[in-house]
């Protein structure tokens, strides 16, 4: 569509096939930065003796770090890249999509973050069947924390092969094979090594990397138009021709479905990020609900500067890079932010925006990896399998082999996935986030009516339904960008199932706890005092 | 305490002898759930109505949101910079209500429980 509309603007650059930037500049940086974070991970990882240890870095972190390990974990290479992209090509709807993403903290904040750190211990599924049915509860819980984090993880490993094609000059399959293996390797070693700790130390890292190189970009770009936003808007508009790039529609408004649509994928982003469970295992890395509160506080204010640089670098993109160079870019619309690095600070800027791009992917899949084992070491080995009383080493060597199995999992799903379309799963994901733990997450805290039968019901509910509904959506067939192009069993038309499956999920909670077993009272009692006082909950731990 | 299990029937957990139905029917947990309450559900509710409020004009009205206010700053814009101005104040406004409502009231029940107030009688 923009194409269409910007056919009469002069090329800047001609850049069809040509790797931008210097490849070995991108790499070097790259290198030190894994260089530097393996040393990182190697100290951190000598206090690592508990299963406290392991999963929650002994609840040493203060709230300030805590914050920044959750923007770095958080703020994906989608995030960056892709938003950068869309709001370069896409205009307005682009800031739409990520104002999504930051209001989505309130919930965790008002609802979620120091309810959870007081009555849970290292998983969601502490929570959920805090005082529910141990075991339906915890088996439901850990699919769902699985299936979330499994699908953000390959879609991280594909967007991963997808980056060094525009940044490394790899255009291979096979190179970027070899890449993807590079990044499920790193991945399981920071995770084996240095646990949690290690972990949060890469995300501290990457998260200051990030911030840092997009604020440089933002102010020099506000620099070049005597910092006034309607010049630097004026001229994206001048350079795109498009004035419409101001204005909301360019993306989602195309028909009526493309706009509920985009009401559904906004539902699922506000209710699906507090209902990650890499996002909020993070909260058990502090000492104190206060801390927690800290925690979630610093995030909201580096997650929002973040998203309003973004803005600033996508309409600096659209003005200095221009619509048609980033979309003959080999990246296309994740290309935006390296050519405006490019554009802005030659290859030495573009090497640091390359580096940091890889920098986020590992942070966040390293982040996804502890999660999954945790829940499948703690949730189902421990408390599931061995009914509790599982030997605390033993169930740190389940969690290290599940991140072994679950990274080569990923390799092999970044590779199969390799040319696919599957930006789709961060939305998935964040969709199964959104119905299948967010209502249980918020029933099981503040409502004392409801059961073991509604939180199972809503759990399988939610993630079924969201699951099934993409399965017949466009996204898998019957249109030419769908994953099988060839086959047409869409019998859903929207792209996002969050507006039919939150509210199924919650009405399914509802539903199955108005009969069922009744539950116990005392432990009701227990979680409810426990929230709001923090009594009992563990500390840090001292070495 | 034990690393192993999180259920609160652990021989060594410090929280076995408080009986938490008597804190929770308490005047004093009665209070601070109320405060927590009437706080957060309200304040939640807001801030998804006007997120969807926003989403809701930008998809069904790209006209109003396209009218210029300054140069080329439309409506869109400033209300798209409105909703971070909103998540950065509600952050503000409940950090500082649970620092001078919620914690001190949660730190005193502590307090109680943690020195026997609420003592359960010794089961078996």
């Amino acid at each position: 569509m923009y194409l269409a509309d910007t056919s009469s603007v002069v090329l800047a650059a001609e850049s069809t096939g040509e790797t931008v930037g210097t490849p070995w500049i991108n790499m070097t940086i790259f290198g030190a930065f894994v260089l530097v974070t393996m040393i990182v991970v190697l100290r951190a990882s000598k206090n690592n003796k508990t299963a406290a240890d392991y999963y929650a870095g002994g609840r040493s972190f203060s709230g300030t770090q805590n914050g920044l390990a959750i923007a770095g974990d958080y703020l994906s290479a989608a995030s960056f890249l892709g938003i950068v992209g869309a709001i370069a090509v896409q205009g307005y709807d682009g800031f739409l999509y990520s104002i999504g993403f930051l209001v989505a903290w309130l919930v965790a904040l008002l609802l979620v973050a120091e309810p959870l750190r007081n009555t849970g211990k290292f998983t969601m599924a502490d929570v959920l069947s805090f005082r529910l049915r141990q075991r339906p509860v915890r088996i439901a819980a850990c699919i769902s924390t699985l299936a979330v984090t499994l699908f953000y993880l390959l879609a991280q490993m594909a967007g991963a092969g997808a980056l060094v094609s525009l940044l490394m000059g790899i255009s291979s399959k096979a190179g970027q094979s070899l890449v993807i293996i590079v990044v499920g390797v790193l991945m399981i070693l920071y995770v084996l090594v240095g646990g949690m700790k290690g972990t949060t130390w890469v995300q501290i890292i990457k998260a200051c990397l990030l911030i840092a190189g997009v604020a440089v970009m933002t102010v020099w770009i506000l620099g070049l138009y005597g910092f006034n936003l309607s010049s630097l808007l004026g001229s994206a508009v001048e350079s795109t021709g498009n004035s419409k790039i101001l204005e909301p529609g360019l993306k989602y408004g195309a028909s009526e479905i493309t706009k509920i649509d985009f009401i559904s994928l906004g539902l699922a982003l506000v209710f699906g990020a507090a209902g990650l469970p890499h996002v909020l295992m993070r909260f058990y890395t502090v000492p104190t609900a206060k801390e927690a509160r800290k925690s979630v506080v610093w995030a909201i204010v580096l997650i929002g500067l973040f998203y309003l640089f973004t803005l600033v670098l996508g309409y600096g993109a659209a003005a200095l890079v221009g619509v048609e160079a980033i979309g003959n870019a080999p990246g296309g619309v994740n290309s935006a932010a390296p050519l405006l690095a490019f554009e802005l600070g030659g290859s030495v800027l573009m090497g640091i925006i390359a580096a940091v791009a890889f920098a986020t992917i590992l942070a966040v899949v390293a982040g996804l990896a502890i999660t999954a084992s945790a829940s499948f070491a703690h949730d189902i080995y421990t408390n599931v399998i061995c009914k509790g009383k599982a030997d605390p080493r033993k169930e740190i060597r389940v969690a290290k082999t599940t991140v072994v199995v679950i990274g080569l999992l990923a390799i092999a799903g970044g590779i199969g996935a390799q040319g696919q379309n599957v930006a789709f799963l961060v939305a998935l994901a964040f969709a199964v986030a959104a119905s299948a733990n967010l209502p249980t997450i918020i029933y099981s805290l503040f409502w004392k009516g409801f059961k073991t039968r509604g939180a199972v019901w809503s759990m399988y509910g939610g993630m079924g339904i969201s699951i099934l509904l993409i399965i017949f959506s466009p996204v898998m067939s019957g249109s030419e960008t769908s994953m099988i192009p060839g086959a047409d069993f869409a019998l859903f038309p929207l792209s996002n199932p969050g507006i039919i499956s939150i509210p199924a999920a919650f009405l399914l909670g509802w539903l199955g706890s108005l009969g069922g077993q009744r539950e116990d009272e005392i432990k009701q009692a227990e979680m409810e005092v426990r929230s709001l006082t923090g009594i009992g909950a563990e500390g840090a731990i001292d070495h | 305490m034990s690393e192993a299990s999180v259920r609160s029937d652990d021989p060594v957990n410090p929280t076995d002898n408080i009986d938490f139905t008597r804190a929770q029917v308490s005047p004093a947990f009665a209070d601070l759930r109320k405060k927590h309450r009437s706080f957060v559900f309200p304040l939640a509710a807001a801030f998804l109505i006007w997120y969807l409020l926003y989403v809701v004009l930008a998809i069904y009205a790209p006209g109003f949101m396209a009218t210029p206010v300054v140069g080329n700053v439309n409506i869109g814009i400033i209300l798209g910079l409105l909703q971070f101005a909103t998540t950065f104040a509600i952050t503000g406004w409940y950090v500082a209500f649970a620092n001078k409502t919620l914690d001190p009231r949660a730190a005193a029940l502590r307090d109680e429980m943690e020195s026997g107030v609420y003592a359960a009688e010794r089961k078996g």
